[in-house]
């Protein structure tokens, strides 16, 4: 067993309202930022956990994604990063 | 009939629940620690409002592992009633109880004050004391509540029925405005399939003496009591 790092991002679903990204884009428009066209805020995890290797660190992150840390109604994720820790 | 009010850590309104309960409509009522694992006979299992958790991760998304939900999850499956209110509705989203996902409010604001609902359905055991299009008043105390679904998901719970209440402003109209949350479709409250299991963003329980502001919410504890009191003697 190896222990790996994962970094995990979570974000909106396209499609549905994410009244915070609308917010922070409006504070940024009235910084001068125009140019910004959408923003989304969501999460973002890093956990270690011991795995025999990285693919399967990968797998066993995105299960945990899909049965408790993203939820499946509105959000989506994906697996940013595995390194060893 | 006996009422089994779940206790999670940041439960806030099991005491609000209980003296409707028993004070208003005069029944039995236990509070149920969230460690337990037995219901102690309740016929009615209410998941009361709260922040369960802290709404760690999401609200609602950590309380649903709680070792009582198992029980209370066999208790739906059996067909037993469970009403779901505010965080309870959230919890029960997220259990898997309920379709759909409780949201953000769309103003970024937690919304505290008294709603006008119309009542949608009362071919459920939660409504059959209302009459269709009946508009009641009760309050709503909640960050996240805006209701969201994917499009099949809604076209169910209308097309079957079970959007039980709708935000509408005094006159019953569904309008933007009368939405405090910006629920899809102004949905207010929902039933699952099976129709033993209402989930509501609103109050009813705190709805349960005029001397408090509106007592709308009582017609929908009798109407539990009363569908209880039916199947016994079915």
């Amino acid at each position: 067993m190896t222990r790996y790092r994962v970094a995990i991002h979570i974000e909106p679903r396209r499609g549905i309202l994410d009244p915070q990204g609308k917010a922070v884009a409006g504070a940024l428009h009235s910084l001068g930022f125009g140019d910004v066209v959408d923003v989304r805020v969501g999460r973002y995890l890093v956990l270690d956990t011991d795995a025999p290797d990285a693919d399967t660190a990968r797998a066993t992150a995105a299960r945990m994604c899909e049965q408790l840390l993203a939820n499946p109604v509105t959000e989506d994720f994906h697996i940013a990063t595995v390194e060893p820790a | 009939m006996k009422v089994g009010i779940i206790r999670f850590p940041g439960s806030n309104c099991d005491e609000d629940a209980y003296h409707a309960v028993v004070d208003h409509l005069g029944a039995q009522a236990v509070f149920l620690w969230h460690k337990d694992h037995d219901l102690q006979g309740a016929d009615l299992v209410i998941l009361p409002g709260g922040f369960s958790y802290g709404d760690y991760l999401r609200a609602g998304a950590i309380a649903r592992f709680s070792p009582i939900m198992r029980e209370v999850v066999a208790h739906a499956e059996r067909g037993a009633p469970v009403l779901a209110i505010c965080n309870g509705f959230q919890i029960a989203c997220e259990a898997g109880l309920l379709p759909g996902a409780l949201l953000r409010n769309a103003q970024l604001r937690f919304v505290c004050e008294q709603v006008h609902l119309r009542v949608e359905s009362i071919a459920t055991r939660f409504s059959a004391r209302y009459h269709i299009g009946q508009v009641i008043r009760i309050p709503v105390a909640h960050g996240d509540g805006r209701y969201t679904a994917d499009g099949d998901t809604i076209a169910r719970l209308e097309g079957e029925g079970r959007v039980v209440f709708r935000y509408v402003d005094a006159a019953g109209h569904v309008t933007h405005e009368a939405n405090p949350n910006a629920s899809l479709r102004n949905i207010a409250g929902i039933v699952n399939e099976r129709g033993n299991v209402l989930g509501m963003m609103p109050h009813p329980e705190r709805a349960t003496d005029v001397r408090l502001g509106s007592a709308d919410g009582l017609p929908l504890l009798h109407s539990i009591a009363d569908a209880l009191l039916t199947e016994v003697n079915a």
